[in-house]
C-alpha cells in the first residue's frame, strides 16, 4: 500500500480506535483491595495527589509519585492489571514528606488509583488515566 | 538468591540537623511478575521483592510492601528527616527469603 495523505490519515484514526477499546473494561476490579484498605470506609477526595504521566510509551516502565499532607498510608492500585495491587506505602516517623515515587508496570491503558489513608482515619483518592503504547506483562 | 541483586542507594554524605533529605534507591532485581511465559507456554514462577524498609537509627522512615506490578530493578525515592549524625539502613525482602540490606552513614554539618 502506498503511503499516501490518505491513507496515512485512516491508519491514525484506526489505532485510535484500537487504544480506545481497553478503557471501561475492568470497572470494579481491585474492589476487593480496596475493602481490605478502607475497612469499607467512605473514600472522599482531597490530600492526596498521583502524579502519572498521560501517555506511558512502554508499560514495563512508568514512573509515578504519589504525595500527600497528612497521609500515614498510601495504596496504590492499576486497575486494568492482571492483579490490581500495586504498592503500598507505609510512611514512619522519620518521613520528611508523605510522598514517595517509583516505577510500575502497566498491563494497558488504564486508570491508576491512590487511595491515602490520613492521621484522622479518614480516605481519600486521586485517580488518573494512563494511556499506554506497549503493555508490561510480557503477554 | 536471585542472582546479580546489587543494591544502590543515593545519600548526602552530611546534612544540618533537622534537614530534609531525598534518599533514591534502587536495586537490581528482575521483579519475574508470575505472569509471563517461557517458550514452552509455562507460566515462569513469580518472584520479586515483596518489601522494602528504611530505617534511621532504628526509627522507621518508611516501609513498602512491592507487588508484582512494580517494574524490573525496583527504584523508590523519598524524603527523610534527619535529626542527628546516623547510620541509614535499608533492606529488601525478597520472595525467595533471602534480605538484601545496605547502609550509609551521614554526618551533621
Amino acid at each position: 500500500m502506498e503511503l499516501t495523505r490518505r491513507n496515512a490519515i485512516l491508519m491514525g484514526a484506526g489505532a485510535v480506535l484500537i487504544a480506545g477499546v481497553p478503557l471501561k473494561v475492568a470497572a470494579a476490579a481491585g474492589a476487593d483491595e480496596i475493602a481490605a484498605f478502607t475497612g469499607g470506609a467512605e473514600i472522599g477526595a482531597g490530600d492526596i495527589k498521583l502524579i502519572a504521566p498521560e501517555i506511558a510509551e512502554n508499560g514495563n516502565t512508568v514512573p509515578i509519585e504519589v504525595s500527600s499532607d497528612t497521609a500515614v498510608e498510601i495504596l496504590v492500585l492499576a486497575l486494568g492489571n492482571p492483579t490490581p495491587p500495586v504498592a503500598t506505602f507505609k510512611f514512619g516517623k522519620l518521613s520528611a514528606s508523605r510522598a514517595a515515587s517509583t516505577r510500575i508496570r502497566l498491563a494497558g491503558t488504564q486508570e491508576v488509583v491512590a487511595i491515602a489513608k490520613l492521621a484522622d482515619g479518614s480516605f481519600v483518592q486521586d485517580t488518573s488515566t494512563v494511556k499506554v503504547t506497549i503493555g508490561g506483562c510480557g503477554g | 538468591m536471585a542472582k546479580g541483586v546489587k543494591p544502590r542507594v543515593k545519600v548526602p554524605k552530611t546534612a544540618a540537623a533537622g534537614d530534609t533529605i531525598t534518599i533514591k534507591t534502587l536495586i537490581s532485581h528482575k521483579m519475574e511478575s508470575g505472569q509471563r511465559k517461557d517458550d514452552d507456554g509455562n507460566v515462569i514462577p513469580r518472584s520479586i521483592i515483596n518489601r522494602f524498609t528504611c530505617d534511621f537509627n532504628g526509627e522507621n522512615v518508611i516501609d513498602v510492601v512491592l507487588e508484582p506490578a512494580i517494574s524490573t530493578n525496583p527504584y523508590l525515592e523519598f524524603e527523610a528527616v534527619v535529626p542527628e549524625a546516623g547510620e541509614f539502613v535499608f533492606t529488601w525482602y525478597d520472595d525467595d527469603g533471602s534480605v538484601y540490606d545496605t547502609s550509609k552513614k551521614i554526618a551533621i554539618e
